[in-house]
């Protein structure tokens, strides 16, 4: 398509006095990453493309299912069980030829997080859990961009703008700045059980790519250090400032490498919480399987253990020490009173998250005492 | 005179009215989305309040908004204050 034909194609954006061709060259110049190819992605999506954003990324690792086609407007009958990042980029080709598509079919976890997200100017959250919004709101924050924030229930929805500075300077607030600490999973209905009306994520997402719009062409205020709540049924539509909380940095990773090695799922309570076993089931597990047990305590610490094989990690060692704990057996932590043993335990389980460990509820002393009641 | 202007402070306070708007989830645990209150001095008061009147509450996080600005700490209240609950929302 010619030069001509491109500035047709945007003519009607363009012939606003407030956008005009300088805007339209800030949009083909921009790089925007959509994460979550769902309900409030595909909307996003389509009118980002339309729009004429130069080159666009799409990440998600789900495929198409026949409940999603009620909301989620780039698929079809024929799409079910196709890869959804894939299929989009191919349905939105069609729409906008000019426009490049960057496909990562792939979920977007800490080891790839950075290094996607920093090819990106902003980037459009359009994932359905907190433990994915947590990480990609640290990923913005660490690496300064702006992160359009959207998400659904019901008739309901939120939009707010992350990271981003005001027009006189003020710095933009992040998802932290809301909730420090994310809430329990089992108090916050998904739409899968709670539903959604299909409606409603198309103008939740719809919201966020003109935010997405905004912050590119510096047209209008966008929803910096502001969170909007709407209420489709009751047509309420409620803006609330941000300001800064106290207490956002509490388990913020601060540094790539602790961000590399933070367990979001295990953060934000969806993966289990550490298993503690009781001196019957450790006695029990003995007898069953070989086990890796490892000893906590400092290496001068008495009783030395005679009863069954184990090795010896002190915690004061135990971060230089972690990564050569691998095995295929079930590793049980313990110490003199199980607290040590504890901490041994969630510091293994934020590193490797699907490793089966446990520690020992008591300690040794619980454990000698039980023997000795025994005998 | 003196007295009087006391005595109308007082029956101002005394009426003094606010209004919570709730988002999201907490409104199956209210059963409505808009409630009134008289004589709520703060926002801890008014937390209070809830957990009493809704003990459900207790095990949901929201952020509460004074006036459109959401809040982080105990903040007094003024006669026709609009209080929002804000639950965290997590589909896409």
């Amino acid at each position: 398509m010619g030069q001509s034909n491109t500035y047709r194609r945007y003519e009607r954006q363009i012939v606003l006095k407030e956008f005009g061709t300088a805007a339209q060259e800030k949009l083909f110049h921009a790089k925007v990453l959509v994460v979550g190819a769902g309900g409030l992605g595909c909307p996003a999506l389509q009118y980002l493309t339309a729009a004429g954003i130069g080159y666009i990324g799409i990440v998600d690792f789900d495929k198409v299912e026949l409940s999603n086609l009620q909301r989620q407007v780039l698929f079809a009958v024929d799409d079910i069980g196709k890869p959804k990042a894939i299929v989009a980029a191919e349905k939105l080709k069609l729409f906008n030829p000019e426009i490049q598509f960057s496909v990562f079919e792939k979920k977007l976890g800490t080891a790839n997080a950075l290094d996607i997200i920093v090819g990106f100017d902003v980037v459009i959250d359009g994932t359905d859990n907190f433990a994915t919004r947590y990480l990609m709101n640290d990923a913005c924050v660490l690496l300064g961009k702006p992160l359009i924030y959207g998400a659904v229930l019901r008739f309901e929805g939120q939009v707010g703008v992350f990271n981003f500075p005001e027009r006189d300077g003020t710095p933009g607030t992040n998802y932290r700045d809301l909730f420090p600490q994310p809430p329990d999973p089992a108090t916050v209905p998904s739409c899968n059980e709670a539903g959604v009306l299909g409606i409603l994520p198309g103008i939740i997402g719809t919201m966020q790519a003109a935010e997405a719009i905004k912050i590119i062409t510096g047209i209008g205020r966008p929803l910096c250090n502001t969170i909007v709540s709407y209420n489709m049924l009751d047509n309420i539509y409620y803006e609330c400032m941000v300001s800064p909380a106290d207490n956002n940095d509490i388990n913020f990773p601060k540094s790539k490498e602790a961000f590399e090695s933070f367990n979001y799922e295990w953060f934000c309570g969806i993966t289990q919480l550490p298993n503690e076993i009781s001196t019957e089931e450790f006695d029990e597990l003995l007898k069953k399987e070989k086990l890796n047990i490892i000893d906590v305590r400092e290496t001068d610490e008495l009783p030395v253990i005679h009863e069954f094989p184990c090795s010896r990690i002190p915690l004061s060692r135990f971060d230089e020490s972690i990564s050569a704990i691998g095995s295929k057996e079930k590793i049980v932590f313990i110490c003199k009173s199980g607290k040590r043993s504890l901490s041994a335990l969630k510091l293994l389980n934020e590193k490797y998250p699907d490793c089966r460990a446990y520690s020992l509820k008591g300690g040794l002393d619980e454990w000698k005492l039980k023997i000795h009641l025994k005998k | 005179m003196h007295i009087l202007a006391n005595y109308l402070t007082e029956f101002k306070n005394s009426n003094m009215e606010i209004s919570v708007l709730v988002f999201g989830q907490i409104t199956d645990i209210t059963g409505k989305g808009s409630l009134k209150f008289t004589d709520i001095k703060s926002t801890g008061e008014l937390y209070q309040l809830l957990l009493k009147t809704y003990p459900q509450l207790e095990s949901i996080k929201y952020l509460m908004a004074v006036n459109k600005k959401i809040i982080h700490e105990n903040t007094m209240l003024m006669d026709e204050d609009t209080i929002a609950l804000l639950p965290p929302f997590s589909g896409g």
